[in-house]
């Protein structure tokens, strides 16, 4: 009973928080240095320096601002529903990172390798609003609820397309699990017969991360910085931070689905020689370039055109795709065995 | 295994609770907040039962659209809902009547599958999860057996979202539209004129 209870419960339970820890600890540094990628590209594409003061190039500029947030003082207005106010942030960060527990870096090399691991991260990431919603609310003032609005709106809208998206890849795999579908592009990267898809999904991850040229819900020239005007210290950082992991989540996802995961480009001597996690990381870094690239380019959408542009265009358009494919597959004969 | 039984009576007690907050919570924020938390741990009891497929769905059609809609209606409208809730309870009989009806129901038909399994026969057993798994066990019976139900259903909920569009969509007079095919369709020759200006001189 005894051996029974140490290695059924308490040496799994040990590995499984190791490797958490192994996930989080690298993705909390992403972050950090997402948020310096991020001024340093735009500085390059608007010809400036960028940070370089603190540490070689600002190197250590991540530390220091996160260093600043935690020693400043959190408010919390006085007419706010203290309980909601404080959990809001908090909702937001940690749905940012139990995403991460199905996501395969490499061939095998996944925390939870479940049978509907797609629809798992399709589900966490519609939760996504509920962090900023409740802040808006949470907040009682005008500006942050308007935010909180808009986002709410905004990230149902695109979360349509992305559906109609997944179902596409869906149909080509015959599998929800994300190891399947990156199996299923062995030869053959779904971004290649599925162009438009994966533009589509792009897009609709830009909007459904409140990222520019879709960042409506904290346009600064009309709400001051939308959902979150009334936080500090920790609590915006948190914000901050689970919005930079939501970006590096769904590029990771656009990897999966679209860009063949942790698969070599051809599968042929130098190419495959390097290690697939490296594969993984270099096609999420350059989704991840593309989301900052397109913030340093495009000006900001109108509410009303960020709405036609979901519903008239993405939705048909998806939806005729669905269709298409489900026919080509069928008529070719090219529909997939059910994995099991 | 002793720790799935602790997780069912941990996720059925929250479900319990969280169901009685939602219809005793005086904010109708908090009500809804309570009701994304029972949809929660209902499934949780879903993939305690090896129904993965229904426990994502749920948490995705319910709690990632149906709750954010409602939640977004209670936080737009300005209801009084505590002069709602005092005429609920003339309300209550009605209710408390519904509520008796449905449980009954729910036990004959339960235990006809217990004490009679032949009266019970149109429910199919699920197949075994390691012939297949619980996603295509759905998509066989749903697109088969009941593929009109099916199409019927989504045919119920069409309906309705015409009717809606319907009776709230309005033309106004006089309102001036974005036509992005014109737009696309303006040649710089059609309103451009380059003109070269001399010094001193105007346009």
């Amino acid at each position: 009973m005894e051996m029974g209870f140490w290695s059924g419960y308490v040496w799994p339970g040990l590995i499984i928080v190791l490797q958490i820890v192994a996930i989080i600890l690298p993705m909390m540094g992403a972050v950090a240095y997402l948020t310096l990628a991020e001024r340093k590209v735009i500085a390059a594409m608007q010809m400036r320096k960028g940070p370089n003061v603190v540490g070689p190039f600002g190197l250590l500029q991540p530390l220091a601002d996160g260093l600043k947030l935690l020693t400043k003082e959190t408010i919390i207005p006085t007419g706010a529903n203290r309980f909601l106010f404080i959990i809001a942030p908090m909702v937001t960060f940690i749905l940012a990172l139990v995403a991460w527990a199905v996501i395969p870096f490499d061939e095998g090399w996944v925390l939870a390798d479940i049978n509907v691991g797609v629809l798992y991260l399709f589900a966490i990431s519609s939760l996504g609003v509920y962090g900023i919603i409740v802040a808006g609310w949470a907040s009682n003032s005008r500006y942050p609820f308007l935010g909180a609005l808009r986002s709410a709106a905004q990230m149902v809208s695109y979360e349509v397309s992305i559906g109609f998206v997944i179902i596409t890849v869906l149909l080509c795999v015959g599998s929800l699990n994300l190891s399947a579908i990156v199996e299923a592009q062995r030869g053959l990267w779904f971004c290649i017969p599925l162009l438009p898809m994966f533009v589509i999904y792009y897009i609709s991850a830009l909007a459904e991360t409140n990222r520019a040229p879709f960042d409506l819900p904290e346009a600064e020239a009309e709400l001051v910085s939308g959902y979150n005007v009334e936080y500090s210290a920790m609590t915006f950082g948190l914000f901050f931070l689970g919005e930079y992991a939501n970006m590096i989540l769904m590029s990771a996802m656009g990897t999966i689905l679209f860009l063949g995961g942790w698969l070599p480009i051809v599968d042929v001597a130098p190419f495959n020689w390097i290690p697939g996690i490296f594969w993984f990381l270099g096609k999420t870094f350059a989704l991840l370039f593309g989301f900052l690239w397109v913030r340093a380019t495009f000006p900001r959408y109108r509410y009303d055109q960020l709405m036609r542009l979901g519903w008239k265009v993405f939705l048909p358009f998806t939806l005729f795709w669905v269709i298409l494919t489900a026919g080509v597959l069928v008529a070719f004969d090219w529909v997939p065995a059910p994995a099991m | 295994m002793i720790i799935s039984a602790i997780a069912f009576y941990v996720f059925a007690a929250v479900t319990i609770i969280s169901g009685l907050m939602v219809v005793t919570a005086r904010n109708p924020v908090h009500s809804v907040l309570w009701l994304i938390l029972a949809f929660f741990n209902s499934a949780g009891l879903f993939v305690l039962m090896g129904a993965e497929f229904l426990a994502m769905v749920l948490v995705v059609v319910y709690v990632g659209a149906v709750a954010v809609l409602f939640l977004f209606v209670v936080m737009m409208l300005d209801v009084n809902f505590q002069n709602l809730r005092q005429g609920a309870t003339n309300y209550a009989m009605i209710g408390g009547i519904v509520g008796v009806i449905l449980l009954l129901e729910l036990i004959f038909l339960l235990g006809s599958a217990a004490v009679l399994p032949e009266g019970a026969a149109g429910a199919h057993p699920i197949p075994k999860f390691d012939v297949m798994s619980n996603t295509h066990a759905i998509g066989h019976v749903l697109y088969t057996d009941y593929f009109y139900l099916f199409q019927v259903a989504g045919m119920v909920l069409l309906v309705a979202m015409v009717g809606a569009i319907v009776l709230t969509l309005r033309q106004r007079e006089g309102v001036r539209k974005q036509k992005i095919a014109n737009q696309l369709d303006r040649r710089p020759e059609d309103t451009l004129e380059i003109v070269k200006v001399r010094p001193g001189q105007g346009a």
